[in-house]
């Protein structure tokens, strides 16, 4: 009989740190309390990831014994975890996401790339995948292409995807012998057969079996996409992350034993916990939370090499996650440069800087991933490039988060006019609830204020919105926590995880500069009254604390739109948070920027000023 | 007494090196255990599947794909020649006949009954590997490739472009912060590995691969050079396969730099020595860094791996800042403060203290140096 769950470690076993937490059930409440960290151990010479996880672990005793000043307190034996407790001794569960020796790594087949292509793409996105290609019968490569690549491209697992159920079978049959031909190998070891999940036509499995299922290790699940306007991604998921733990966590050093370590109560038993992908585990959190609270969240992680993208959206909390494969701060920085150009990342740099002088800047950043921009200018210039960063990650996440293409909707007679198709973005920046945002530049930016400033840049968010950034990214020991006790996950994603930045409310549309574009009455907690009919192209900070609500009568002008209609006034609160309550009113849909560079500057400099996200001396 | 790590590029003018030479897929090796080998020698060979080239012929004979059986004159595993029929309908009283001749020399790999298409692949394609550097076969992976070890001088650049390449090192500048132009550069440069000071242009690195010139070593490049000479931007830092006539490799990252002091004074006692190579790159997942390797004259006996040193920031040790401000400056740590402190841009960090070669004292974040190994 499992005990109850007072004292939980957890896990992320990251490609460079192991992150360890302790979460503990104190008056009535479960919180975080102790953090720990070391190397991962999965490569030479330690080979063996459970080295790391006990000294990331230590490190937790360590201060918990110190936090607690009892030095008998024992979460590890030197050799494996203490689980269950015994006594004071030892958690209750133990849990891990991982995304250690490169995650998890797939290709995904489908018949038509943006229907059943994209269908497949999103089910193992979802499953905390690295999307490596979708191979689609319409993609334009040719066959032999199409073979070559297959067999340059090792991954961990292909999904296969094609055809809705009882449709044609040939293209499906079709894709399944250039997959055949190329013999694809999985990236680690070549000891056992490539997993390869299909997933698609029901009638085409016979067929796939026969060409198949001598070369790879064919598992056959239920059709992502049985109809044109139906996704069924649940199982497909389900089998990748089956297939993670069997086949490619088997592989990776000591990962055998570490799935023996992560238990828990389950129904009162103590059961295997498996090990999540850290991106799911991400994902995980998200879902609990927009369905707990019953509002749309979107959420950023930026990181050294990639950007992830998470988000919820509408009544039926529809899940979606992107990774910008080569969009981050230190190894992909310069594809950041070759995205987005010098032009539009210049155009967040309020001050002069030579083009040649920017570009070495971002390549010795690259080349040398761990320096610290010392200089202001060089912090400054970082914050631009992350602006861009997230701007395109979340441009790719827009395009990607649609409704089912190639889907037939029933039209009421209020959509007969409207120009709405299927396909359209479900991302609705006016009905998001929650903006969170993690990874070391967001996280740990000097001043909280350049987080809020980096975020509404670069992701825009209209009418009102609030803003967060994960304190020491724990979103992804949260998500598998969520597996064995929501409200534990939940608790501590409240009051430990996040750290409330504030809210930002900007009304929609475009104004003239100078004329009133929101007329604003705000009760601060102090008593006070802010009172302003502030002119389009402006910023306003109010302070207003975490935990503390302004109340506000909000009514934009000049056609503009905060939630309600053109004009029309709302009553309502405001969330406060470290950073406070931001007035934006330099418009949306368009947001612009003036091309005349004197101009721009200017307004630059008077924004930054009001925000307070840099030292005086950089805005003179 | 702190200590904190910070990895530096290796640059020494002995050290016992050990390259792995190993097949992209099985194959024969050439060379046995005990071999001297010399950089450009041949030490291992094998043949790489050729493409597979799928053909619809259901199509081309104008068949239901079930039907294509009937008719096909070839089996699975068969090697066939471009215009060897494949395929041939009856017609219609002996008129109409469709003739479907193959469009490769090569390998029948499949017939599928289920769509009607070939799969063809194209004969094999030789890889060849050389040793790379001049040495001794210390062990053979059997069908794979081989170990080769040296005692070489060694130079570890921080970026490259361009694969393996030799020649002898000839130095083109005085010293280390000099730069060269397309002038300085004459037919004396072919085949010859060129030190080129503290940046090499567009106008001279054209000259250059135009003289023939195998590798240029400079302490750094300008970006925008770089995306002309090779037509694009490089998004992440995966290189070495550019084909664009030489390699060049950048001690220092970057812009205008002065070429490393040790560096300079390494390749000039070196000048007119044989060496070999490489530009290749890889920042992430598995570090590769460029490398010029000059073998040295070595008895078996001299071949001890040395313990990797993790290099330590401690006080007195010398370092180089790799960022701005004083990007390049050499000093030397004269504290450690174990308090996080906030630096210009705000962020807190921990630093070090240090006095630089040109006698200015300065405090910088521990992330923003490297130790130069004495």
């Amino acid at each position: 009989m499992a005990q109850e769950l007072r004292r939980i470690i957890a896990t992320d076993c990251g490609s460079t740190t192991t992150k360890a937490i302790l979460i503990e059930y104190i008056d009535g409440e479960y919180r975080q309390t102790v953090r720990g960290e070391a190397p991962t151990t999965v490569e030479a010479p330690l080979n063996d990831v459970t080295r790391g996880v006990i000294n990331a672990v230590t490190e937790l005793q360590e201060l918990a014994r110190l936090k607690y000043d009892n030095p008998d307190i024992l979460l590890t034996n030197g050799e494996t975890l203490i689980v269950p407790r015994q006594g004071d001794n030892g958690a209750d569960a133990y849990v891990s996401t991982s995304s250690a020796g490169g995650g998890l790594q797939m290709m995904v087949t489908g018949v038509v790339a943006k229907m059943t292509g994209e269908s497949a793409e999103r089910a193992a996105l979802g499953a905390g995948a690295i999307v490596m290609d979708l191979i689609a019968s319409n993609d334009k490569r040719a066959n032999h292409e199409k073979i070559e690549r297959i067999r340059q491209l090792r991954p961990d697992m292909i999904l296969m995807a094609g055809g809705v159920d009882g449709g044609t079978t040939k293209h499906v049959a079709e894709m399944a012998e250039l997959v055949g031909a190329a013999d694809p190998k999985p990236r680690l070891g070549s000891s056992y057969k490539l997993p390869i999940i299909y997933a698609g036509n029901t009638d085409a499995r016979d067929i796939i079996k026969e060409t198949l299922e001598e070369k790879v290790d064919l598992i056959i699940t239920e059709n992502l996409r049985p109809t044109m306007e139906r996704e069924n991604l649940g199982p497909a998921r389900d089998k990748i992350h089956d297939l993670f733990m069997e086949h490619v966590m088997q592989q990776a050093p000591g990962y055998n034993k570490l799935m023996s370590w992560t238990v828990g109560p389950v129904d009162g038993k103590l059961e295997n916990i498996p090990i999540m992908p850290t991106p799911a585990a991400v994902g995980n959190i998200m879902q609990t939370i927009a369905r707990n609270y019953k509002i749309e969240v979107l959420g950023v992680d930026i990181g050294g090499a990639t950007t992830d993208v998470f988000s919820v959206f509408t009544d039926d909390h529809v899940f979606n996650r992107t990774v910008s494969a080569n969009l981050g701060m230190s190894y992909s920085i310069s594809n950041v440069l070759a995205t987005a150009g010098v032009k539009d990342i210049l155009r967040w740099v309020p001050f002069h800087i030579d083009e040649s002088e920017l570009r070495n800047m971002i390549k010795n950043k690259m080349i040398r991933p761990t320096t610290i921009p010392q200089k202001l200018e060089e912090l400054v210039l970082e914050q631009a490039i992350a602006k861009e960063a997230l701007r395109y990650a979340f441009i790719q996440h827009k395009e990607f988060a649609v409704s089912l293409k190639g889907a037939q909707r029933q039209r009421g007679i209020d959509e007969a006019f409207s120009q709405s198709t299927s396909g359209e973005t479900i991302v609705d920046m006016m009905s998001l609830d929650l903006l969170v945002g993690s990874g070391g530049v967001l996280s740990h930016a000097p001043r909280r204020h350049q987080g809020v400033m980096m975020m509404i840049d670069a992701f825009l968010p209209e009418g009102i919105t609030r803003l967060a950034v994960d304190s020491i990214f724990m979103m992804p020991h949260l998500g598998v926590l969520a597996e064995i006790s929501e409200k534990a996950a939940t608790e501590v994603f409240e009051k430990d995880c996040i750290v409330y930045l504030g809210t930002c409310v900007a009304p929609v549309g475009k104004g003239k500069p100078g004329k009133t574009a929101l007329s604003a009455e705000i009760t601060l907690p102090d008593g006070s009254t802010f009172k302003e009919d502030i002119p389009f192209g402006e910023l306003r900070l109010l302070k207003c604390g975490v935990g503390e609500k302004a109340k506000a009568v909000l009514k934009p002008q000049q056609g503009l739109d905060i939630g309600e209609g053109k004009n029309q006034e709302i009553t309502t609160q405001l969330h406060g948070g470290v950073v406070g309550i931001v007035l934006d009113t330099r418009g949306r849909r368009p947001f612009d920027l003036p091309e005349n560079t004197e101009e721009r500057v200017g307004l630059l400099k008077k924004w930054m000023r009001e925000l307070n996200a840099y030292p005086e001396s950089i805005l003179k | 007494m702190a200590q904190a790590y910070s990895a530096g590029l290796t640059v020494t003018e002995s050290i016992t090196l050990r390259k792995e030479r190993i097949l992209p897929l099985k194959g024969k090796v050439l060379v046995k255990k005990g071999d001297k080998v010399k950089a450009q020698d041949l030490v291992a060979q094998t043949l790489l599947p050729g493409k597979v080239i799928p053909f619809n012929l259901a199509n081309k004979l104008g068949v239901p794909a079930d039907q294509v059986r009937n008719y096909i004159k070839v089996t699975a595993g068969d090697n066939i020649t471009k215009g060897d029929v494949i395929a041939k309908t009856n017609g219609f009283l002996g008129m109409f006949k469709t003739t479907v001749k193959c469009p490769l020399t090569g390998e029948i790999e499949n017939i599928s009954k289920i769509t009607g298409q070939l799969l063809l692949r194209e004969p094999r394609i030789p890889v060849q590997v050389k040793a790379f550097i001049d040495g001794i076969v210390v062990d053979v992976v059997p069908e794979e490739g081989v170990i080769i070890e040296n005692r070489s001088a060694y130079v570890q650049g921080i970026f490259g472009i361009g694969g393996e390449t030799y020649g002898q090192i000839k130095v083109l500048v005085k010293n280390p912060q000099d730069t060269i132009n397309a002038n300085d550069l004459d037919d004396s440069c072919k085949d010859k590995i060129c030190v080129c000071g503290a940046m090499v242009d567009y106008d001279t690195i054209i000259k250059a691969r135009k003289i023939g010139v195998s590798a240029l070593i400079t302490g750094g490049i300008d970006d925008n050079d770089l995306k002309k000479l090779l037509g694009y931007n490089i998004g992440v830092a995966i290189t070495g396969h550019e084909n664009i006539g030489l390699s060049i490799i950048c001690t220092e990252g970057f812009g205008n730099i002065k070429m490393a002091e040790n560096t300079f004074t390494l390749l000039k006692k070196f000048e007119g020595k044989d060496a070999s190579c490489h530009g290749m790159t890889q920042i992430r997942a598995g570090v590769m860094r460029p490398e010029i390797i000059i073998p040295l004259q070595f008895s078996e006996e001299d071949l001890v791996v040395e313990e990797p040193k993790s290099s330590t920031l401690e006080i007195g040790s010398r370092i180089r800042i790799i960022r701005q401000p004083n990007f390049g400056e050499i000093g030397k740590i004269t504290a450690l403060p174990e308090e996080l402190t906030k630096v210009e841009s705000e962020t807190l960090v921990r630093i070090l203290e240090a006095e630089l070669d040109n006698g200015k004292k300065i405090s910088i974040p521990r992330a923003n140096v490297e130790v130069i190994e004495e």
